[in-house]
């Protein structure tokens, strides 16, 4: 981080630039990986691919309704079940730059960081947002602005070591640096 | 300072005296471990970063079990990519069609994994060895890739929650009801982050096989690991198995619990989960007329021959309902072998259920059993999420063997009771 960046608590977040704006798709609690990839498209691994499928289970229109820069946003446990990488490319394949949640599920949470794709704990965000709203966010401070309604939430910070993991550029280039 | 089973074999693993939970470490991997889902993902990232050897070939499984035998080109290829990769780094466990098994299934039968190891998986039911006294856990496939370049993993240390079930298990209940117990009371995210221990004379008493069962699911309450402390039980399965030297664990006496609780396992009916949570639970007995289409018997949480012993006690001189499709899927080919030696298939074939090659398959909706719109099954599995096994619009119960069996032979859901077994002597 350069001396001119802006002191904040939750540091740059893996992949993303610093402000995103896009509308809100919600979802409810407990979305688990099979309903954000379906196993039986787990014979693929692009990106590309996978996001043809995103979400299908729970809305078989969502991947072409679905709208690069469109932010998900969710109630707890999102992510819960397998361990599929799959789950993290399908969303960003689809162009969705963040996942919004109260919180989410501890394999989903560790392969948000380790493939690059933001995630913000933030659950007056999740229940201050409708779906259609038009949020913008600001990584680099974890401010979010729902523009539809003017409110404002913030994110919890991120933790101290997963900031080092995105300071290094993510899991394996942090391990490659320890040598 | 006392510290839990799960603390100590961290802070063995981080080079540390003592670890507390919230700590950041660095443990040493004992083994890990991928399958034709996730490992072709891990390859790719470890070729990505430019990583050229692994830190052990001895100590990596690269298991293709969920999609094989190989269900359609795309699958021949994920597996000939692992196939590749392990020939080219000197992997000694990878094993094809003829020799693989369910993965969670196979290693412990092998002895690869034991008492007192780390292991990560990219496979979330990673957690079964827990059984047998690991701390072990599901990933993701590039923490798989970081983990086989460099035999190590970050981990956060987690709180510990103590289950302990005391007393004697009514007739039937096996370590399948127990933990379906567990998880309809605190929910599927009653442990996110947390270690699941079990403990009690109802869990000393249990089969290793029915303590796989328990650990397996510790993952659909959000649990990190779960985990039994080794006793006379495992050792006994450990010894002569395992292939390294155990290193035998248990938590300190005055060891801090995020939350302790305790339940009689004899107030523990054999139980089901409905649709579409693994908590969403119902004794099974309440759920009778919930009328089925398909049963399948096998997967990492019930495919041991301890299952298809239970499963063939409740089908043996039983046919499968006319309009149930029966599907048994030993998770080795040891297991299979053994059990057509015990004669369990002779039970299976007359009961007019198929047995099937080992395999992940119709667990996850991949193949071997897949559903139709609007069809029901009862499974020995571990997740019944919507389009789990299949269309969307279908449905899983999931059960232990024995309720599993008995609504095959009923055509809804039943428990060997409602169908008039007996228990064997």
């Amino acid at each position: 981080m350069s001396a001119s960046a802006p002191n904040n608590e939750l540091g740059a977040v893996p992949g993303g630039s610093a402000v995103l704006r896009g509308h809100a798709w919600t979802f409810g609690r407990d979305v688990d990986t099979d309903l954000i990839i379906a196993a039986r498209y787990l014979n693929m691994k692009t990106a590309e691919e996978l996001a043809a499928h995103l979400m299908e289970d729970a809305d078989p229109e969502f991947p072409q309704k679905v709208r690069p820069g469109d932010i998900l946003v969710a109630d707890e446990n999102f992510g819960c079940g397998s361990s599929r990488e799959h789950a993290p490319m399908a969303i960003k394949g689809a162009g969705i730059p963040l996942v919004i949640a109260k919180s989410f599920a501890r394999i989903f949470y560790r392969n948000a960081f380790n493939t690059g794709l933001p995630i913000l704990v933030a659950p007056e965000a999740v229940d201050g947002i409708d779906e259609g709203d038009e949020v913008e966010v600001d990584l680099s401070t974890g401010c979010i602005r729902n523009l539809t309604s003017g409110k404002e939430f913030e994110a919890e910070p991120l933790p101290s070591f997963m900031q080092e993991l995105v300071a290094a550029g993510g899991l394996l280039p942090y391990l490659k640096g320890r040598g | 300072m006392p510290m839990t089973i799960t603390e100590k074999i961290l802070a063995r693993a981080a080079g540390r005296d003592v670890v507390e939970p919230g700590d950041l470490i660095m443990a040493r991997v004992d083994f890990c471990l991928g399958n034709d889902i996730t490992a072709p993902v891990a390859i790719d990232e470890f070729e990505k970063a430019g990583f050229d050897s692994v830190f052990d070939p001895e100590r990596i499984a690269l298991i293709p079990d969920h999609f094989t035998p190989n269900k359609d080109i795309k699958t021949a290829q994920l597996v000939k990519q692992m196939r590749e990769f392990s020939a080219r780094h000197g992997i000694t466990h990878f094993y094809d069609v003829g020799r693989v098994g369910v993965e969670h299934a196979l290693l412990p039968e092998m002895g690869l994994v034991g008492p007192g190891d780390v292991v990560i998986g990219a496979d979330s039911h990673t957690c079964t060895y827990g059984a047998l006294g690991a701390f072990a856990t599901g990933v993701g496939s590039t923490d798989l890739a970081g983990a086989m370049a460099t035999g190590q993993v970050w981990f956060r240390v987690p709180e510990s929650l103590k289950f302990v079930f005391d007393g004697e298990l009514s007739p039937w209940v096996t370590g399948k009801d127990l933990i379906l117990y567990t998880i309809g009371n605190i929910g599927v995210d009653g442990a996110l982050y947390m270690a699941m221990e079990f403990t009690g004379s109802a869990i000393s008493g249990l089969s290793i096989d029915s303590r796989f069962s328990i650990a397996n699911m510790a993952i659909e309450a959000g649990g990190k690991n779960g985990i039994i402390a080794a006793d006379a039980t495992t050792r006994a399965y450990v010894e002569g198995r395992f292939q390294r030297e155990p290193v035998y664990v248990e938590s300190d006496e005055g060891a801090e619990y995020a939350r302790v609780r305790r339940w009689s396992a004899a107030d523990v009916p054999l139980m089901v989960a409905k649709p579409h949570l693994p908590s969403n639970t119902q004794p099974a007995a309440d759920l009778a007329g919930t009328r089925i289409d398909q049963v399948v018997i096998g997967s990492c949480t019930n495919g041991r021959i301890e299952d298809l012993r239970m499963a063939a006690e409740v089908l043996r001189g039983q046919k499968v309902h006319k309009d149930v499709r029966c599907i048994v899927i030993p998770a080795t080919q040891v297991i299979w072998k053994q059990a057509m030696n015990e004669g369990l298939f002779d039970v299976f074939l007359d009961a007019e259920a198929v047995v099937s090659a080992p395999t992940c398959g119709p667990c996850l909706g991949g193949h071997m059993g897949i559903l139709a719109e609007g069809e029901r099954a009862v499974a020995t599995t571990n997740r019944n999420f919507v389009g789990r096994m299949g269309h969307p619009g279908s449905e899983v119960y999931l059960a232990g063997p024995y309720v599993a069996a008995a609504s095959a032979v009923a055509g809804h859901i039943a428990t060997p009771e409602q169908i008039g077994t007996r228990r064997a002597a």
